[in-house]
């Protein structure tokens, strides 16, 4: 069904319809929710609150963006406030240090007076020898998870969608208002650091 | 032809993202390969931003709750029924 034939269903108050479209954006809607608030509980009320401003809504609704872009926009900011409400998430204050070398700590590379400046002093290691079943595990996800949860705000929105939902880089720019310059620099540095919490984790793997 | 001094791996690093988004000029693009082609660290460290794209994309799951689609069917009814 396309944005048109949908809204106009949702207008007439077609209950399948609706039913099928808050189904189908549920787990999406959760998890981009459970990212700014403290709580499961919190986000399934932020998720409701927000089909509810939608329902309201419907009739402003101009398809200048996709529906579906709507109404994560309406989630975004009612998580968000939610959130600042809570005051609960703070983010890494280490990793906030290192923005400007990009996703990774700075002493990583090699300094000037060093023999091949900027080349890596403390290469990654291969995962490779990690089992699948770590790398699989439901420990990873939670650890991925959590890590994006600990991100800035900005960072950690735009990696959700790109990364978890997978938008892509259009959508996410329209629905946070954004340039692709500034996403593109958003997602670098939020999958650096999403990188770095795995790396940690998948070490002490391989050398357990 | 920037040789391997020139092109520092700290460099690769910051480009990798806008390598994958199709962001990068085809000289930058060039250089960058050239790059990787060559390091192995820095192609295992694109490797595993990769891996953790992936993974990321793994993070799914949900059915929406009974008592909540309940609420919202009626709120539903309420505002949009006939």
């Amino acid at each position: 069904m396309d944005d048109d034939a949908l809204v106009a269903a949702l207008r007439a108050g077609d209950e399948p319809v609706f039913c099928e479209v808050v189904s189908g954006y549920h787990g999406a809607m959760m998890r981009l929710a459970s990212l700014h608030v403290s709580s499961r509980a919190v986000a399934e009320e932020v998720v409701q609150e927000t089909w509810l401003a939608v329902v309201k809504g419907l009739d402003r609704f101009e398809g200048r963006s996709s529906f579906k872009t709507w109404v994560f926009t309406i989630l975004a900011n009612q998580a968000r406030s939610r959130g600042a409400r809570e005051h609960r998430i703070v983010p890494f204050s280490s990793l906030e240090a290192d923005e400007k070398t990009l996703g990774v700590p700075g002493e990583r590379f090699q300094l000037p007076t060093d023999r091949w400046p900027g080349h890596w002093s403390e290469p990654p290691s291969p995962w490779t020898d990690v089992p699948a079943a770590a790398l699989e595990g439901k420990e990873t996800r939670a650890l991925i998870f959590d890590a994006i949860r600990s991100l800035p705000p900005h960072q950690r929105e735009v990696i959700a969608l790109r990364d978890v939902e997978g938008w892509s880089a259009e959508a996410v720019c329209s629905a946070l208002s954004m340039s692709e310059g500034n996403q593109r620099v958003l997602l670098h540095r939020a999958r650096g650091k999403v990188r770095a919490v795995l790396e940690q984790k998948l070490h002490h793997v391989v050398t357990a | 032809m920037t040789s391997y001094e020139d092109f520092p791996c700290a460099e690769a690093v910051a480009m990798v993202t806008d390598y994958f988004e199709g962001a990068l000029s085809t000289e930058d693009r060039a250089v960058l390969e050239r790059h990787l082609a060559w390091c192995d660290w820095c192609a295992t460290y694109v490797e595993q931003l990769r891996e953790t794209i992936r993974l990321a994309g793994t993070l799914r799951d949900d059915d929406v709750p009974a008592p909540v689609m309940d609420v919202l069917i009626e709120a539903f009814r309420e505002m949009r029924g006939s």
